[in-house]
């Protein structure tokens, strides 16, 4: 009696998950319908994807992503693209991971660090995207920003990553409290004589106003890379399993930073969170921050009077620097061909120059192609607030951001270095000597 | 005969659920981590496991950042538990009158707990902000200078460990609220016609009847300290250079950021232990100490 119970219960069971899995496909038929009414209600043959994406920047991501993924299904009727919310960059990365070790089928298409790649590679998860930039043609590819496309290749020169959601630091600095101090709130420093110059005016005793802060909490090493870059001497190179954090010029960056905090006292002590630092720009504690262009949205909306926000380069020694960050669109090798070929549609239609325009618009991030800025609506950006072009214009001197095998523990060991050296715990050429001994000792597993 | 037979199966019966809950998501991933451990399975192995013996042990008991770990999660441990159960006792008597609106008092002191933990960091990493955070405002408006609490490797532990036991003295309160109301009122009563002041009933009749609360509590609190995780993620990523670093945010990260599994294992099995002795001791200190009242 028991059994048979059961056995019926299942049986109900497994019927009304069969109709639950049959029920998107009429659902899903007035979007393809009301784009092109020849389509019949039968979406069985629609390739579905899903593309996994992260939230790192305030503002309405999730819709907007929504919105796209709407008008990429109403041009593409044989596919049926959705954008599944994953969390943070981690939890996106985390998630893909233990599905694929679960045996489960990864999703098409994900957007990842552009750092991640080592990890995916490692992990035998991503597809070589090389066969179909060929068919794209050199034009599609050579559009990119170079700076981004850095670290979208593996030590062999080989694409892995489209560039989408992409960023770089920038100095934030208050024109109104430069004109205060009697400083040009034309002429931001131009290089680490007139930062120190210009953060000692700008700082007020007592903590009530710091010249400059720099965020060195989380992931401290991605601004400080800036000063390497700007001194000629990346942290990484094109190999893997090499990095070079203990280099002269990685060394000196670090005792020019612990000096703007002991000796020139323009910086508060101690880290910096990177969470809260725009809010102590907006609120005058902060006369000059370095932090992601991704948050020149967020900073303009919340200033008094967004004209006193004046963003310029990094300045370095007797130059400038900047690493890239930010995310890479990724197609995975595990999911069926025809979900690689329709990934592969949806990453053109995203990285269009007039889509790269309007996400850099609509989330501050950096358009990930030259003639997005062609574009009218970047023109019209550009014209009204010209803070958005200055991220652009420092791709220029901008370098491969640091990555390699087991990328995250090598970015964070040479983070470690950079928080003892600003607390004073150890000298800055000690500290990064022992991360180069312990980063090597980590490399050296990988041949 | 055959009704013990049958009591004998109807006993296993009844227990089976509990032994297969048991058996399939306790004893089993707890073996699972242990055989585990003794494997390297990273990046490097491509995820594979490869036989290492105690190599991920050894590995980790020759890392400073480790030995670190630990000695943060202990210190956390030993800093917050005892404290928070003074607390938590003394705002139990406290609370334990009869006054008007002591219902209002005891769901202010409460609500700590009702809050989820990673909205509660949100407040203290604005509480402690250097810049604009409340504590300073006030240091500052004192004519102090403005303290890097998060950010000062002396200075993070310790505000860390004042958050944790904001957050859990509420909790632990109201098992000894409730054991305080429910002590017997005649053994009270005795001990006032004895002539035992309040304190003395206190020290003497009350807290030797809460003997089980406090072991229940002294768990719980133990094992909460053991897994403070949330907070590091919002508050400080475990930094600065690791000097808040707790070993199950370790775990997260060696797993997930750097994908080293085997080395992940190998601190979960060292977690599990730790966790063991400390309810041992536990366990044989109460026991001991029940003996000695009797």
């Amino acid at each position: 009696m028991h059994h048979v119970t059961r056995r019926q219960l299942l049986t109900g069971l497994s019927a009304a998950l069969v109709l639950a899995a049959c029920a998107p496909a009429p659902t899903a038929a007035p979007t393809a319908s009301a784009a092109k009414p020849t389509t019949t209600p039968v979406a069985a043959a629609a390739t579905e994807i899903e593309l996994y994406f992260p939230v790192a920047v305030g503002g309405p991501i999730a819709k907007i992503m929504d919105g796209y993924m709407e008008r990429f299904n109403a041009v593409n009727p044989g596919i049926k693209a959705k954008a599944v919310f994953a969390g943070g960059y981690p939890d996106v990365l985390t998630k893909i991971q233990t599905t694929v070790q679960g045996g489960g089928k990864p999703p098409a298409v994900a957007v990842l660090l552009s750092t991640d790649l080592f990890t995916l590679l490692d992990a035998d998860l991503i597809e070589n995207l090389d066969p179909y930039l060929q068919k794209a043609g050199d034009a599609y590819v050579n559009d990119f920003f170079p700076a981004f496309m850095l670290n979208s290749k593996d030590d062999k020169g080989k694409v892995w990553g489209i560039p989408f959601q992409r960023s770089t630091p920038v100095m934030y600095y208050n024109k109104a409290q430069f004109k205060e101090v009697g400083l040009d709130p034309n002429n931001p420093p131009k290089n680490w004589t007139e930062l120190a110059d210009a953060a000692k005016k700008l700082t007020k005793p007592n903590g009530e106003r710091w010249g400059l802060q720099i965020p060195s909490d989380g992931f401290p090493y991605w601004i400080f890379q800036a000063w390497p870059i700007s001194l000629g001497k990346n942290v990484v190179g094109t190999e893997a399993n090499k990095v070079f954090l203990n280099t002269a010029e990685s060394t000196e960056s670090l005792e020019y930073f612990v000096k703007l905090i002991k000796t020139d006292k323009v910086h508060p002590e101690g880290i910096i969170p990177w969470a809260t630092t725009p809010d102590a720009f907006v609120a005058g504690k902060a006369s000059m921050i370095i932090h992601t262009t991704g948050s020149l949205t967020n900073i303009l909306g919340k200033f008094p009077n967004p004209a006193d926000v004046g963003v310029a380069f990094i300045p370095g020694k007797n130059g400038f620097g900047a690493p890239t960050g930010g995310g890479n669109l990724y197609i995975f090798k595990g999911a069926p061909q025809d979900q690689k070929d329709a990934a592969w549609k949806l990453i053109q239609f995203l990285s269009q120059p007039e889509m790269a325009a309007e996400w850099s618009r609509d989330t501050g991030y950096i358009a990930s192609r030259k003639s997005s800025y062609d574009t009218d609506l970047m023109k019209k950006l550009i014209a009204e607030k010209p803070q958005y072009g200055i991220a652009r214009d420092q791709l220029q001197f901008a370098q491969k951001e640091l990555t390699s095998h087991q990328g995250a523990e090598v970015q964070k060991i040479y983070g470690n270095a950079i928080q003892a050296a600003i607390e004073g715990k150890k000298a800055p050429k000690q500290a990064l000597d022992e991360a180069q001994v312990t980063a090597d000792k980590l490399l050296s597993q990988f041949k | 005969m055959i009704s013990k037979l049958r009591s004998i199966v109807l006993g296993l019966a009844l227990l089976a659920p509990s032994v297969f809950l048991l058996g399939a998501f306790t004893v089993w991933p707890v073996l699972q981590t242990i055989i585990n451990s003794f494997f390297r399975r990273n990046a490097a192995t491509r995820g594979q496991p490869v036989w290492d013996g105690l190599g991920n042990f050894t590995r980790l008991f020759e890392d400073d950042q480790f030995i670190k770990v630990l000695g943060n999660t202990l210190l956390l441990v030993l800093i917050t538990v005892p404290i928070s159960l003074v607390l938590a006792f003394l705002i139990a008597v406290l609370l334990n009158q009869k006054i008007r609106g002591i219902g209002w008092l005891r769901s202010g002191i409460f609500y700590p707990t009702v809050l989820p933990m990673v909205s509660a960091a949100t407040i203290w990493l604005l509480l402690y902000n250097v810049d604009f955070g409340l504590i300073n405002s006030v240091f500052r408006d004192l004519g102090g200078s403005p303290r890097n609490f998060l950010g000062t490797s002396t200075l993070v532990l310790p505000a860390i460990c004042v958050m944790l036991i904001w957050k859990q003295t509420g909790f632990l309160m109201v098992f000894y609220l409730a054991g305080l109301q429910g002590l017997p009122t005649d053994v009270m009563e005795a001990a006032r016609l004895d002539g035992a002041g309040r304190l003395q009933t206190l020290r003497h009749v009350s807290l030797p009847l809460l003997r089980g609360t406090t072991v229940f509590i002294t768990t719980i609190a133990v094992t909460g300290a053991f897994q403070t995780v949330d907070q590091l993620y919002v508050m400080t990523q475990g930094g600065p250079n690791n000097a808040s670093n707790l070993l199950l945010f370790n775990i997260y990260e060696t797993n997930f950021r750097f994908q080293d599994t085997g080395s992940a294992y190998a601190q979960t099995t060292i977690l599990l232990a730790l966790l063991l002795i400390f309810t041992i001791i536990n366990a044989v200190v109460s026991d001991r100490r029940s003996h000695d009242a009797t």
